[in-house]
């Protein structure tokens, strides 16, 4: 067994982002929103202020921890709702067929002809701004390659002799689905979840920087660096941190999900760049 | 080749008319109308009279699936409909908008491929070696980048810093201008043409055909022109035009950071007014784009790979 590099790397990285997202309040010696104070404005990255202040004279430093929260928050949550739906379209259809497939197929492919940022924007148009929207925007646009997925995966087991074991000794049509092809399919799920959990954070980050999703003063990464963009002649510090944040949490998940991909998909390798 | 892309353009008229539906759907189901947020800032109080007359001015007052027929219909004729906020025809703002965002895009792609594809080439000559590492260090980078903060630090390094490119703004078309967004918007693309190219190019490299090209006494430089690079193509170009959409998306985020007045500043400013006329109008313009440059793809790869037959 080699070591794989991208998945410690990754799994490192991502591991950091979650114990400081989990212990800001012990890490953290300012509070994000609170601690607000003019007379500390826009100073440098110092001893007393690690990553320096913003505009308002709050610690980067304790933002860009409390951000972590909101980050994973958005990226575990909004992709595993994306891998429910894609699971439960994609394995349901490759299983049943008929016109219940022609259907999700339809769906998927109307939901990959239109980009998901886009798609998302125009969630978060008829939402109210909020952590929420963010998750309902994000989760529902982004499962179809999961489902295309699940559903290649499951038109070819079915097919396996252990299914039709299974269903010979009396297993019905849900616990084949989920004990038989479930597992089988499990994999490559996982690796396409993660991958896509760097994007949502990266999605998240995005349209809170565009104004439509955690609105200040909450310690979002992307409004951070919204606010960010008019001090940047004066204070460019204010800029660096939240993104160097972003990168390093997406450049983890990324990585993972590389190294993951190694591990639980192996033909795919060369396939999938 | 010409009754296919006639084919291919068909199949597109459904899926926009979907889309237009969904996006229909979705805003008429939106909690509080137009008229009602123009007063409900606390601004400015409007009676429920001429909330009721904006309604009916606006064609709101009517059941949804009336109001999709005549939209449907309209759009046929190119009619976009009323922007809420100008009072003008929305094609008038959208049309000026389409150029500045194609230029944009554009000089992102060609950024992309200029270096990615090579990037890409020179990794797969020797994987695992020296160049191969270094280049995938810098894809997968790339990709983890959040495309706004990158252009963010460019903004702030190479416009307020060096002052070599302007900082923001159209500047009347004048390509200096342009440098900053697409390298910004161009460096995601970038990373992910390497990976591709290195992905497809190993694959080919392995492949019979390639084996049997050098067994006939090809020059390497021959098999590598002929016999890998052709094939290759058609995954790296297949890749791309899937990935379209993202590069889409970011573009949105960049013309809003540099103020860049295309489809996707337009857009993000619409939402953000609930000037949905115009909202739908880019959304089904950027549907339209996408499935465009993916004909265009499928089109290009059957002209480098004869095998590709399309009926």
């Amino acid at each position: 067994m080699k070591f794989r590099a991208n998945l410690w790397i990754g799994g490192t990285l991502f591991a950091a982002v979650i114990v400081g997202g989990t212990l800001a309040p012990w890490l953290a010696h300012t509070d994000p929103v609170m601690d607000a104070n003019l007379m500390n404005a826009e100073m440098p990255p110092g001893s007393e202020f690690w990553f320096g202040t913003d505009a308002q004279g709050r610690g980067i430093y304790s933002r860009v921890l409390y951000g972590a929260r909101i980050s994973l928050t958005v990226g575990i949550v909004s992709q595993l709702i994306n891998t429910l739906i894609g699971v439960a379209l994609g394995l349901s259809a490759g299983y049943w067929g008929g016109w219940w497939d022609d259907f999700v197929n339809g769906l998927t492919n109307l939901m990959l002809s239109i980009p998901s940022l886009i798609f998302a924007l125009a969630i978060m148009a008829i939402l109210q701004p909020g952590l929420t929207s963010l998750l309902i925007a994000l989760g529902l646009t982004n499962w179809s390659y999961t489902c295309r997925l699940s559903r290649a995966a499951t038109l070819s087991i079915k097919q396996q002799g252990y299914v039709e074991a299974a269903r010979s000794f009396g297993s019905g049509n849900t616990r084949i689905m989920l004990k038989q092809i479930l597992p089988n399919i499990a994999g490559p799920i996982i690796v396409i979840g993660t991958l896509g959990m760097g994007g949502a954070v990266l999605a998240e980050a995005a349209l809170s920087f565009l104004g439509l999703g955690i609105r200040p003063p909450f310690p979002s990464w992307g409004s951070m660096l919204s606010d960010a963009r008019d001090q940047i002649t004066t204070a460019p510090w204010i800029s660096v941190f939240p993104g160097l944040a972003i990168f390093m949490t997406v450049l983890g998940l990324n990585l993972l999900g590389d190294g993951l991909r190694d591990i639980l998909d192996p033909q795919s390798q060369s396939r999938r760049a | 080749m010409l009754p296919y892309v006639f084919k291919r353009l068909l199949q597109a008229v459904p899926i926009l008319l979907a889309v237009a539906a969904l996006v229909f759907v979705m805003f008429s189901v939106i909690p509080g109308d137009f008229a009602s947020t123009q007063s409900s800032d606390g601004r400015s109080a409007i009676d429920a009279e001429a909330v009721a007359r904006m309604n009916t001015q606006f064609g709101l007052d009517e059941p949804v699936h009336v109001r999709f027929g005549k939209y449907a219909g309209k759009l046929l004729t190119l009619d976009l409909g009323t922007s809420f906020r100008t009072r003008q025809p929305v094609i008038n703002s959208l049309s000026e908008r389409i150029w500045p965002s194609l230029q944009l895009s554009m000089a992102a792609m060609l950024f992309a491929i200029a270096f990615g594809v090579p990037l890409g080439f020179l990794a797969a000559l020797k994987p695992g070696g020296w160049v191969d590492m270094q280049s995938m260090i810098v894809a997968v980078s790339g990709l983890s980048l959040p495309q706004f903060w990158l252009g963010l630090m460019l903004m702030y390094t190479f416009a307020l810093l060096l002052g070599w490119f302007p900082s923001f703004g159209y500047g009347d078309g004048n390509p200096r201008y342009l440098v900053l967004p697409a390298v910004a918007l161009g460096v995601a693309p970038l990373a992910l043409l390497a990976r591709t190219t290195r992905a497809a190019v190993l694959e080919v490299m392995n492949a019979d055909f390639v084996r049997t090209a050098r067994a006939k006494g090809n020059s390497e430089v021959r098999v590598m022109r002929w016999h890998v690079a052709r094939n290759a193509a058609v995954i790296v170009l297949t890749t791309l035009g899937l990935q379209f959409g993202s590069i889409m998306g970011g573009a949105v985020v960049i013309e809003k950071l540099f103020a860049w007045p295309g489809i996707g500043s337009l857009l993000v400013d619409s939402v953000s007014l609930r000037d949905i006329p115009v909202v739908q109008a880019c959304i089904l313009l950027l549907v339209l784009f996408f499935l465009i440059v993916n004909i265009v793809v499928d089109v290009l790869c059957a002209l480098i790979d004869p095998r590709i037959k399309y009926s």
